[in-house]
């Protein structure tokens, strides 16, 4: 059998996609997370940053034409609020600084009345995020324009930042490895059709021919529509084969007889011993080829009744008893006695009787062949927790052939050279009881010289 | 101990005033072989401070201390205008200290020591805590004999309307124009109730004596020129009556302000890692009980501010940067004034 060329794997390409899809998805989960979560820390910064400047802003007074500021306790303390980050705070009166942070630069787009400005620099050391906002304060004279900037460190962002990308990077790495395993059971799922397509294919028995007739996802069924296909034209084509030899069986048989007939005949009339002799030759190589073309025959029927098996009672005892002495006359030509044992009740027993009749009487017909003259064969049925037909007779075994290679077609022993046989008796066996769900078994005789046949079928 | 007092003394008078900022005392305290130096700059009077630079020099003896003694202000401007080279700044004014650490003028600093501390008790890993102090009211005994005690500022407002010749010019406090702590303490006070600045009416209409310093106040008393001292310093009041009695100490049950004196590492420190050895050994100072005992400055103990809610331990953080903004202490020493002189 070739081997078939393997080009890589369905599965691994299909878990590989689905990893790399899941990698993607995770870095991207990662940084969706991680930016959003930056964005509301740093919107949360520049909120309260804001709301400081406001409640700055809002306790700007006028006093006697001059504007003056009752810094809000609570301007600063909020911003130490949720972190410990350092506070810069700058008020400016039409340019000059009133309060705070002399060097605190001033935004590079001033902010208006109804827009605070945002910026974010280096101050003192470290990176800043400072909020402006302006208000007009009226004095005596005309209105002033104050500008109030609220500087942050963002030291408490950077924490709140590594906390989130540590949240975020566990986020990714469990959502990839959840998604891998996912991935892992999909890529097997998906895949499970084909197993167990393949099961049912592989589970088959060799003359099975019939179509698949399994549940097929809608991607295989062409596949399993081609499959079937092939089988029915294998199967014609075998048919076709059967028919054949049936059909030369058939046709050699019949000319067989005839020229039997007049071989006895001619034998009769013939005087001299050697011209008798080659005359029985003749006949009993007539019988072989005509023996041969019934075995050829019962091979037929034996495939053919067993792709649609037959489930009546069949009588075991019986079967035996009539077997043996429809062959005894065969054996009387030897002085071979057939002698049979079989229990006094007939075991449950369900297949085709013609197919269970067949083999018997081929194996019987094999220990005849082989057994010596004057010598005895055992039929016997037995029940022991499997229901065994064996055949034993006292004929010179098997020597050193492997048995089981006697079960194939037209094989035969290396030690039966010098007697005609098709080799397709015990194929015809072997064909029944694996019809019936059993096995055909071939040993030496455990009671001296001579082969041990028997039919096992379970009970 | 002896010889290194000796020693010391010898220091205070050879050591020249070299800096611009006004030096109160300059100790050195030398170690037997000096391998580093150590800078500090320090408002905590000497006699409090020098069992624990002693304690802490016994336990590193490879390092020479250099304290140099300065007021709240004078410590301020000597850091961060002046840039006087100092390993550790060690304050009782916490607003001036905050003030240090926002405008950058200490170093961060991270050990399983700081890492203990409460949350309260520490700020940017820059500015820590290692005393909690009460801000108290001091009654001499001789005055206060016979006249009930004023447990609340309420009570004190009360005996002085009531009394007031008795006490005209014996009342005491800080002068917060001059005295960091003061300021703070005030400040405080103000931010907490309004029943300080009745109090202030009531004490500037009996001509109030100002003071730079809690010691002079203590003196005062003991010494009979005062019947009244208002916000001294809790410790260092504790040390003198255990010394000298002649008054008694009220922790005021309406509110006592808690001052926390803080330690920070300088940006400019040359030692910086003997300065973390002196952090470390100050935060754990609660495991030192003699040293506490000897210094009078009690140490960080939360469960005497989670006992009593009269205590109300300043916070750390840029609340403190309020009172200092310019225009915000103008104002608040104009109506400290105006309230004071009665003008």
């Amino acid at each position: 059998m070739t081997e078939a060329r393997i080009t890589g794997s369905i599965r691994r390409r299909l878990f590989l996609q689905l990893v790399a899809i899941a990698a993607l998805l995770s870095v991207s989960l990662f940084f969706v997370i991680r930016g959003l979560a930056e964005t509301a820390a740093e919107a949360t910064q520049d909120g309260i940053l804001a709301a400081s400047a406001t409640s700055i802003a809002d306790a700007l007074r006028s006093d006697a034409g001059a504007i003056t500021l009752d810094l809000p306790y609570s301007a600063l303390s909020m911003l130490g609020a949720i972190n410990q980050d350092r506070v810069f705070y700058r008020v400016v009166v039409d340019g000059a600084t009133l309060t705070g942070y002399d060097d605190l630069p001033s935004p590079d787009d001033a902010p208006t009345i109804s827009e605070s400005s945002f910026l974010t620099f280096d101050y003192r050391g470290d990176e800043v995020r400072m909020v402006s906002v302006t208000r007009a304060v009226s004095t005596e004279g005309a209105p002033a324009n104050v500008m109030i900037s609220v500087a942050q460190t963002r030291t408490g962002l950077a924490v709140i930042t590594r906390r989130i990308t540590g949240i975020a990077t566990a986020a990714g790495v469990g959502f990839f490895l959840v998604a891998t395993a996912l991935s892992l059971l999909a890529a097997r799922s998906a895949l499970r059709p084909i197993g167990q397509m393949t099961a049912s294919v592989t589970r088959r028995g060799p003359g099975d021919l019939r179509p698949l007739e399994i549940d097929t996802p809608t991607e295989l069924s062409p596949f399993v529509d081609a499959l079937n296909n092939f089988i029915s034209r294998l199967g014609a084509s075998l048919q076709r084969s059967e028919d054949l030899i049936v059909e030369a069986a058939h046709r050699v048989r019949t000319p067989l007889a005839t020229v039997r007939a007049k071989a006895e005949v001619t034998h009769r009339k013939l005087n001299k011993p050697e011209h008798k002799q080659a005359m029985r030759e003749m006949i009993r190589a007539i019988d072989e080829s005509s023996r041969s073309a019934g075995q050829l025959l019962d091979h037929a029927m034996v495939t053919f009744r067993s792709d649609n098996l037959a489930a009546e009672d069949v009588d075991l005892v019986e079967i035996v008893r009539e077997t043996a002495s429809r062959l005894e006359p065969t054996a009387g030509l030897k002085d071979v006695i057939i002698r049979t044992e079989v229990p006094n009740l007939t075991p449950p027993f369900k297949g085709d009787w013609l197919l269970i009749q067949s083999a018997l009487q081929n194996m019987l017909d094999n220990a005849i062949k082989y057994s010596p003259d004057d010598s005895l064969i055992d039929v016997s049925l037995s029940l022991n927790g499997e229901i065994r037909l064996s055949c034993k007779d006292q004929g010179r075994g098997f020597g050193t052939t492997d048995v089981d290679t006697l079960k194939s077609r037209f094989a035969r022993g290396t030690n039966v050279d010098d007697i005609v046989g098709s080799g397709l008796g015990l194929t015809i066996a072997e064909d029944v009881a694996r019809a019936h769900g059993g096995l055909l078994e071939i040993k030496p005789n455990d009671k001296g010289e001579g082969a041990c046949v028997s039919l096992v079928f379970p009970l | 101990m002896r010889l290194a007092c000796l020693s010391a003394l010898i220091f205070v008078i050879l050591a020249p005033p070299a800096l611009a900022f006004e030096i109160e005392e300059h100790v050195v305290y030398p170690a037997e072989n000096p391998q580093a130096e150590l800078r500090i700059i320090s408002t905590a009077d000497r006699s409090a401070f020098e069992p624990i630079l002693l304690g802490f020099q016994s336990e590193n003896p490879g390092i020479t201390i250099d304290y140099t003694i300065t007021s709240t202000t004078e410590l301020m401007k000597a850091v961060a205008e002046e840039n006087a080279r100092f390993d550790l700044a060690i304050s009782s004014a916490m607003d001036l200290q905050t003030k240090l650490a926002n405008d950058g003028f200490a170093r961060v600093y991270r050990s399983d020591a700081t890492a203990a501390l409460p949350d309260w008790a520490r700020w940017r890993n820059q500015l820590f805590a290692f005393t909690q102090e009460p801000a108290v009211l001091i009654l001499s005994d001789a005055d206060f004999a016979n006249t009930p005690v004023p447990t609340t500022r309420s009570e004190l407002i009360e005996l002085l309307r009531e009394t007031p010749e008795k006490f005209r010019g014996k009342i005491g406090t800080y002068d917060v124009r001059t005295s960091g702590f003061g300021y703070l303490m005030a400040t405080q006070d103000a931010r907490v109730s309004e029943t300080f600045w009745r109090l202030l009416e009531a004490i500037g209409r009996l001509d109030t004596q100002l003071y730079c310093c809690s010691g002079d106040m203590i003196r005062d008393i003991r010494d009979g020129r005062l019947a009244i001292a208002y916000n001294v310093l809790g410790s260092y009041a504790a040390a003198e009556l255990e010394k000298t009695g002649g008054f008694q100490i009220v922790e005021l049950s309406d509110f006592s302000n808690v001052m926390l004196r803080t330690v920070l590492i300088s940006t400019e420190a040359a030692n910086s890692v003997e300065a973390g050895v002196m952090v470390d050994f100050l935060v754990t100072l609660e495991r030192r009980p003699e040293l506490v005992a000897a210094s009078g400055l009690p140490a960080l103990e939360a469960e005497a501010l989670g006992d009593n809610a009269a205590l109300r331990p300043i916070r750390l953080g840029p609340g403190l940067l309020v009172f200092l903004d310019r225009l915000k202490r103008q104002n608040f020493l104009r109506n400290w004034e105006a309230s004071i002189t009665q003008e």
